[in-house]
């Protein structure tokens, strides 16, 4: 967004703050209806609205490029506003991969788009768009790609479309959508919203799905609120955000705060908007959670909504752990599966694979020396892709086959063969599973948390 | 629009996992993504369609990734409608985007017996099984989303209107 129309956004912003008493609307309708152009969106009207950065990745953008061909597409909308992304089986896994990539390459050449990540620059999408600043508060962002949703975190509509989305996107800068109804969610706890040891948000995401069900919000938009999420760092606000869609989810999105502008203000080098939803909005539900006693949550196969708390998971021997994707290959998640790791030996029937979703967060990984940590207890550290996150490469279940992940799906054959199956759960359960040869938590190995 | 075609039943919770597992994303040949369309629950699901069939299915079709590849799979094996008690919004959007049509319907469906030749009328929403004669009343198609299923999907429909 350029400053000027940057500008018009805020003053149509006061303009709807103005109108407050008269109706109320939640962060969600207010950001769709200043990209429509409108001063009001309400749930089930259908817009166009203009979007700030459409993004597509090897799987999907290469339909995309070629209905935007197909259909006579000579420039991008914005050449800035446009990117590309080969991460799913990116470095290339085997010559389909090769030829899906170099669509996007070639395009990207070809149309001048400023944001293709080449591989020793590209990370996992929604890890790298909010890290290098390419989305803001108030941005409308669409992707080719389901957990688009993730960058709710820093109080932007954003929510995963499918390719010709992007395509008719790339051609016009717009979207059509129909503006979803708002579920609220409070969490709180008796420690002024501090979790429990070893509870994060991954596993507040994992026990809301679990209470709500796969399609407990279908089509709706979650927003989160409450001193849990007062207290929570970024990295756990995207995880919770990049989760929704597992719940149906159009959108998730946390209300921006101190904590939100001190990560962009970081990043991000352009005019934004920070929205808040009107004291008398219309929720169409909410959803109030006392969290204070918590446990860690595990996802068992085949939806992320059989969850169960940690200590009712009985015996599960796993024969890999992994922790990267989309959901928790954040530096705080490496991190945090390195103290456990550090000192100790990954069990000899377990293959621990981890993958940093970045290459930020590699290079800070190295720093800190956590590399050393995973390969000194036999894991294996790889560069940023999504990898074994969808079954695609580094990392495929055989037949029969268990994993406990840090993703975010456990869908049938998700991680490789139909008959494998994949345990949902955060890092610090997942690292402490690679060293037990089954899944259990940190306190299983007497570790305090420091 | 009126569709007929015989019935394939599928229950809840198909995801595009199980309608085209990831492994084949690394292509979008029609031809190969049909040959793989349901593996997860129907293997060798393309050699029973006849052009013009249609899924009966459960809640949440659908659910899962953003992957085109699913409709278009779906769509390349001949399957001409989709009945669901609900969809998945992504895969709801990417259907109508490329003009297959889906049809949402309440309760009841759960009756249609796999292979019962089926009559939709998109415009009303009733679905008639043609032996028994027993009708069941999905939602009508939303005028929008008939838009796009007549102007042949959204790039034609972007391209007549916004152009
Ligand atoms: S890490 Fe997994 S969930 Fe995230 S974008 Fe990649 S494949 Fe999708």
């Amino acid at each position: 967004m350029n400053a000027e129309s940057a500008l018009s956004v805020s003053e149509r912003e006061r303009r709807i703050q103005r109108k407050d008493k008269i109706m109320g609307m939640t962060i969600t309708e207010k950001i769709l209806a200043v990209h429509a152009g409108a001063v009001r969106a309400a749930p089930g009207d259908l817009i166009m609205a203009s979007v700030d950065l459409a993004l597509g990745n090897d799987v999907t953008a290469p339909i995309a490029i070629d209905e935007f061909r197909r259909h006579g597409g000579k420039e991008v909308f914005d050449k800035g506003r446009v990117v590309l992304m080969p991460d799913h089986f990116a470095p290339n896994k085997d010559i389909k991969s090769a030829v899906q990539c170099k669509i996007l390459r070639d395009f990207a050449r070809e149309k001048g788009i400023e944001n293709y990540f080449e591989v020793g620059q590209m990370g996992i999408e929604h890890a790298l768009l909010p890290e290098s600043g390419l989305v803001a508060p108030g941005d409308l962002v669409i992707g080719a790609d389901s957990h688009t949703c993730t960058y709710g975190a820093v109080g932007a509509f954003s929510t995963g479309v499918g390719s010709t989305d992007l395509a008719a996107a790339m051609m016009t800068g717009k979207a059509w959508f129909k503006v979803p109804p708002t579920i609220k969610f409070i969490y709180h706890t008796d420690a002024k919203g501090r979790l429990k040891d070893w509870v994060y948000g991954k596993d507040v995401i994992l026990y809301t799905i679990g209470e709500i069900g796969v399609d407990g919000a279908l089509y709706k938009a979650m927003e989160f609120t409450g001193d849990v999420i007062d207290a929570m760092g970024m990295s756990e606000r995207f995880t919770m955000c990049n989760m929704v869609i597992e719940a149906g989810g159009k959108n998730g999105i946390v209300i921006p705060d101190r904590t939100t502008v001190d990560y962009i203000n970081q990043r991000v080098k352009r005019p934004y908007t920070l929205f808040t939803p009107d004291r008398d909005a219309a929720y169409e539900r909410v959803y109030e959670y006392d969290l204070s006693n918590l446990k860690p949550q595990v996802a068992f196969p085949h939806l992320p909504e059989n969850t169960r708390s940690i200590d009712e998971i009985g015996k599960i021997e796993i024969d890999q752990a992994f922790v990267g994707s989309c959901t928790n290959g954040w530096i705080e998640d490496i991190r945090i599966a390195a103290d456990i790791m550090k000192g100790r030996k990954v069990s000899p029937q377990v293959r621990m694979i981890v993958i940093p979703a970045t290459r930020n967060i590699y290079r800070q990984a190295l720093k800190e020396g956590l590399i050393e940590v995973f390969v000194d207890a036999g894991a294996v550290f790889s560069t940023p892709t999504c990898g074994p996150c969808l079954g695609g490469h580094m990392g495929v279940l055989a037949p029969g086959e268990r994993a406990v992940a840090t993703t975010n799906r456990n869908f049938k054959g998700r991680m490789g063969d139909l008959s494998s199956e994949v345990y949902l759960a955060n890092p610090a359960i997942v690292a402490a599973s690679a060293i037990l040869g089954r899944i259990g938590s940190p306190e299983e190995l007497g570790i305090k948390k420091g | 629009m009126i569709i007929r075609g015989n019935a394939h039943v599928f229950g809840d919770d198909i995801d595009t996992d199980v309608i085209i597992p990831a492994r084949y994303l690394n292509t979008f040949d029609h031809d190969e993504l049909s040959r793989h369309a349901m593996e997860g629950v129907s293997p060798h699901f393309y050699k029973r369609v006849t052009k013009g069939d249609i899924i009966v299915a459960g809640a949440n079709f659908g659910s899962g990734s953003s992957r085109e590849h699913a409709p278009i799979a779906i769509m390349a094996t001949g399957i001409a409608l989709v009945i669901a008690k609900s969809f998945a919004r992504i895969f709801y959007r990417n259907a109508f985007n490329i003009g297959l049509p889906l049809l949402e319907v309440g309760e009841g469906t759960d009756r249609i017996k796999q292979d019962t030749p089926l009559e939709v009328d998109l415009d009303t929403g009733l679905i008639k099984e043609l032996l028994t004669n027993t009708v069941y009343k999905g939602s009508p198609i939303p005028e929008f989303m008939q838009e796009l299923l007549k102007a042949g999907g959204l790039m034609n429909y972007m391209e007549k209107k916004i152009r």
